[in-house]
């Protein structure tokens, strides 16, 4: 067995669009440990969420995997999923069962023209090789306590419009949880919600990931909440990781200047440094057929020409401790 | 849930009621009143008409009362059955209307199950496969079947179907099965006298369902769920019927109260180039010779076939949509 | 360093695009949709001809000739019946025989008289636009009663004259049909969108209702209603003004929807706060927000009425002779005997078919284009 459940080496995912080759993902690199968690932190637009649903082999048309390696392992064997086409049979089998996802809009995730219990049941019955219907809703019953729903035997028959916000993150956390995936993945979980269930949410799935033993890749923008979340990050900007490394690591030896300008953003209760509150200058460029470059060079105070001259590779310079920039 | 089916059920009494009225009014428009015309085609046939007889007539529709109780007076006489005479057909407009409105309704019924029997497939086919050959050639059908006046292509279809099939077209039936008992051969009959109207008729609301289908399931194509429900391990082909088609169904089951105005309209006149014996043709005789009683009630009814149908399909919505049926 | 001068050159246009008025960027988007810009070559083509049409028509509608009736469209020929080649077009005269056996009348090519076709030969007089005399046609032969490019009517009239004056015809219909459309609707979807209240609602149901109604019954009835002492003109207008009295409802949802989303958007709310008058805020906020809809709507409203008075027309309760629309002259063709015998009675229902189809794409082409930043 594997030190790590899943390595994502290279991951290289395209939309080719009339006006030209949008490079949402582009050299992913990245490692989750079991029962650990990972934090893929970076602004909107970076490509985030293309690596989750290239995980899944769920991104949508016209965007394709074209290269690299998802490395997925069981504990028995190691499997490639970049290999797989996206509709087989055994893509279907990981999605919901092995891995399953949570997202950023928990009402519109869940279909509006169904009950809680019927999507539920429907994701347990779909990975039973013998249908029994029975086992099904007891299952989805007990994940719908173990969340906390409030009255689950009500909610169990409720459509989402009935439901509150935080109580539909609650029924999509169950219906993640409900195979015991080994992986979870967590597009913004909490963005829309109020920072009270915020709190609820990730306690939540950090219960969860102890009683159930799971691994967490955990993405977002807040870096409060990854700091709380996470056992390592990886930072992303423009379709590629720029640096990853341990919590510890990134937030007390930051090497990329887009990590330190990151942390400079983020407010710190009880500074009485008077420091300012520093802003990254500029706006993240749209990745459509981008420059043979390193990505942040519009935007970094330490450009130089060599930075213009081509696309860094991701250094290790201290174990555990990748960075992507010519000047570390 | 109740409460908005009984709003419903108001909302259309009340057009009907309205739609009596306008009815009313359109009786009433041409130059000179019922009567004139009657006793115009009553002297026609038995020269003089006597002075006491048109008297009687008068009283008999309530000619010599005010405008709004002579709406009334039809309006009851209606409730008890009586929807007046029809001086070119020498009828009572009941009878009439009694002998074409069933088959009126099944035209319109059939078409309305083709055109979406037709359409939701091609619909569904072309948003998952958008900008490909089949959706291209798709909506290139759609565009020309929304241009084509309906008559023209019942022309275009009774030309090659008479010129290269030799069918009989027109009609409902055979002249030998015209007056026959209702027999198998019959019914195989009118089977055969059916595709032409339900094509010509159906054609432009199967383009604009295919449309509205189209344009649904791209935007739901696109909703978060719909990515669940993928993450969930679905098969793709069960995914896309079991959500976004199911969700889409809501605007399909809503536009039939714009389909069924339009295939009622279209069937009012491919029914007359066709000659086929329904409402619509009955309507367009009684106005090119002013019977109005009769065009009246062919108003009324025929209007009351897409208020009815748009209320049923206002019912089907509170069935299919959750969100309705729980307000 | 040139790589540096390229780059700055992308931003400039990009800044550019900012800068262009909404009109030039609508422009830029709808040349690139290609069905869109045919639609809209094919408009103006049969607008000029129909505006035109005395000169583009080979000779006056209304003659009839004796020798030629329902005739099918006279053959072009290049090369002759001794197999001469000749740049020039020509056609034969036509003598009539008669089936032996059926005694049916049909016309054979007399191969002994070549009449060339030529540009800008003088023919019948005409007064274009009613006052500009001529007898200058665009293309045929001075021979008359020779060149039929689309056949005759049952009365030896020719058809492409009488398909090209109509096109002006019902062209317009469409244009002054949608003219009453476009007031009404604004009109009602504004009272309906900027008042709210208890005149929304009332508007609102007017409108379902009128949805909800078949409209052909509906036009038929009203059109009947018209005492036939009137003059063409008159059934004209009337027939145009019946037709947007049931077609205004889309456009006013059109209208109402779009102010009420607008009312409520930050940068009208931002206008309101720095204290700008109402009629400021419609001049400069709304109505420039809206107009590119409204012109979409219009566009695809436009064939809706088109194919609704050429219905009309057809079935003898909307224009009528003298008036020639093409649903007028599509009347020749109602029973199935004369579409069978002759078939080329069928011509102006194409050009409903291609008028319609080219408003359609047209109308796509702006509501696609009228998006301009997506």
């Amino acid at each position: 067995m594997n030190e790590y459940i899943l390595q994502v080496k290279n991951l290289k995912t395209w939309f080719r669009l009339d006006t030209g080759t949008l490079k949402a993902v582009d050299d992913v690199t990245f490692s989750l440990k079991r029962n650990e968690t990972i934090g893929i932190i970076g602004e909107s637009g970076c490509g985030k969420s293309v690596t989750a649903h290239s995980i899944l082999r769920t991104v949508q048309n016209p965007g394709k995997v074209l290269g690299g390696e998802i490395l997925y392992d069981d504990g028995s064997r190691l499997a490639d999923l970049v290999n797989y086409k996206p509709d087989s049979r055994e893509m279907r089998h990981l999605r919901g069962r092995e891995i399953s996802m949570i997202f950023q809009e928990p009402m519109a995730s869940l279909a509006p023209v169904y009950t809680i219990g019927a999507q539920m049941m429907e994701a347990v019955m779909v990975h039973q090789d013998k249908k029994d219907k029975m086992a099904a809703k007891d299952a989805c019953m007990e994940m719908l306590r173990a969340v906390g729903m409030p009255d689950p035997e009500q909610k169990f028959n409720s459509y989402p419009h009935q439901m509150s916000g935080g109580q539909c993150q609650r029924a999509m956390i169950a219906l993640a949880m409900v195979n015991r995936p080994r992986i979870l993945i967590a597009d913004e979980p909490t963005t829309a919600l109020d920072v009270t269930v915020q709190a609820q949410i990730t306690d939540l799935m950090k219960r969860f990931q102890k009683e159930y033993n799971m691994s967490i890749i955990y993405i977002t923008h807040d870096m409060g909440v990854i700091a709380e979340m996470a056992d390592t990050i990886a930072v992303m900007y423009l379709g590629r990781v720029v640096e990853s490394g341990s919590v510890k690591a990134i937030f007390q030896n930051p090497l990329h200047p887009y990590t330190r300008g990151l942390l400079k953003s983020m407010p710190v209760l009880g500074n009485k440094t008077g420091e300012k509150l520093n802003a990254i200058e500029g706006n993240v460029p749209v990745p459509l057929d981008p420059p043979e470059e390193c990505g942040f060079c519009s935007r970094c105070p330490n450009r130089t020409p060599e930075c213009g001259a081509g696309i860094p590779s991701l250094k290790e310079v201290e174990p555990g401790h990748l960075v992507r920039c010519f000047h570390v | 849930m109740r409460k908005y089916i009984v709003k419903r059920f108001i909302y259309m009494i009340v057009l009907l009621a309205i739609m009596s009225v306008f009815a009313f009014v359109v009786i009433q428009l041409p130059p000179g009143d019922y009567l004139t015309s009657y006793i115009a085609s009553l002297q026609q046939q038995m020269g003089e008409v006597d002075e006491s007889v048109v008297l009687n007539l008068r009283k008999q529709y309530g000619m010599d009362r005010p405008m709004w109780q002579q709406y009334f007076l039809w309006m009851r006489n209606m409730f008890q059955g009586n929807f007046g005479e029809s001086f070119q057909w020498r009828q009572p407009v009941k009878t009439l209307i009694a002998t074409r409105m069933p088959m009126t309704i099944v035209l319109s019924l059939i078409t309305l199950l083709f055109a979406y029997a037709v359409a939701v497939p091609i619909g569904i086919y072309s948003a998952r496969h958008q900008y490909s050959i089949g959706d291209y050639v798709a909506s290139i059908l759609g565009f020309v079947g929304l241009a084509t006046p309906s008559f023209f292509l019942a022309l275009i279809l009774m030309y090659y179907s008479n010129r290269y099939l030799g069918l009989s077209v027109g009609g409902f039936y055979s002249p030998e099965f015209q007056n026959a008992p209702w027999s198998f051969a019959r019914l195989w009959d009118l089977c055969k006298h059916l595709p032409i109207p339900v094509i010509v008729i159906g054609l432009a609301s199967m383009a604009n369902v295919i449309r509205i289908l189209r344009a649904t399931l791209l935007d739901e194509l696109k909703r978060p769920y719909v990515v669940a429900a993928r993450a969930r391990g679905l098969k793709e082909n069960k995914m896309i019927y079991r959500y976004p088609v199911r969700v889409a169904l809501n605007p399909i089951i809503s536009s039939i109260g714009s389909i069924l105005p339009s295939i009622v309209s279209g069937a009012t006149v491919t029914a007359i180039v066709l000659d086929i014996p329904t409402v619509g043709s009955l309507l367009y005789n009684a106005l090119l010779s002013q019977d109005m009683y009769l065009a009246g009630a062919c108003v009324i009814m025929l209007t009351a076939i897409t208020i009815v149908g748009t209320f049923i399909s206002d019912i089907l919505l509170v069935v299919v949509d959750p969100r309705i049926r729980l307000q | 360093m040139a790589l540096f001068k390229k780059k700055k050159a992308k931003v400039s246009m990009e800044e550019a695009m900012y800068m262009e008025t909404q009109a030039q960027l609508i422009w830029r988007k709808f040349k690139k949709h290609k069905l869109a810009m045919a639609g809209m070559v094919i408009l103006i083509i049969l607008y000029l001809v129909g505006f035109f049409s005395e000169f583009f028509a080979t000779q006056d509608i209304a003659k009839r000739s004796t020798t030629a009736i329902s005739m099918a469209p006279t053959k072009i020929h290049f090369v002759d019946a001794e197999g001469n080649f000749s740049l020039q077009p020509f056609v034969y005269g036509l003598k009539q025989e008669e089936d032996p056996v059926t005694w049916r009348k049909y016309y054979v090519e007399d191969t002994t008289q070549k009449y060339p076709l030529q540009f800008f030969y003088h023919g019948d007089p005409y007064k274009l636009l009613g006052f500009i005399p001529g007898d200058i046609h665009f293309f045929g032969t001075p021979q008359p009663d020779v060149f039929f490019p689309f056949g005759t009517d049952l009365s030896g009239r020719d058809l492409y004259s009488r398909v090209l004056s109509a096109l002006r015809i019902s062209l317009t219909t469409g244009l002054v049909g949608v003219f009453f459309t476009f007031i009404l609707g604004c009109l009602f979807g504004g009272i309906s969108g900027f008042y709210g209240g208890i005149a929304d609602t009332i508007i609102q149901r007017v409108i379902e209702f009128l949805m909800s109604m078949p409209s052909i019954p509906l036009w038929m009835a009203l059109a009947a209603a018209f005492p036939s002492t009137w003059s063409s003109l008159q059934t004209y207008f009337a027939i145009t003004i019946i037709l947007s009295l049931i077609g205004w409802t889309s456009l006013a949802r059109v209208v109402r929807g779009k102010l009420l989303e607008l009312r409520n958007e930050d940068f009208v709310t931002a206008a309101r706060v720095a204290g700008a008058s109402d009629g400021y805020i419609i001049t400069k906020h709304l109505l420039p927000s809206f107009s590119s809809y409204l012109i979409v709507n219009v566009t695809l409203a436009i064939p809706g009425m088109i194919l609704s008075e050429t219905s009309l027309s057809f079935l003898g309760i909307g224009l009528t002779p003298p008036i020639v629309s093409l649903g007028v002259l599509l009347q020749d063709a109602q029973s199935i005997n004369t579409v069978s015998m002759y078939p080329w009675m069928m011509i102006p229902g194409l050009f409903v078919v291609i008028a319609v189809l080219a408003f359609n794409f047209v109308g796509d082409g702006l509501r696609d284009a009228a998006d301009p930043y997506k």
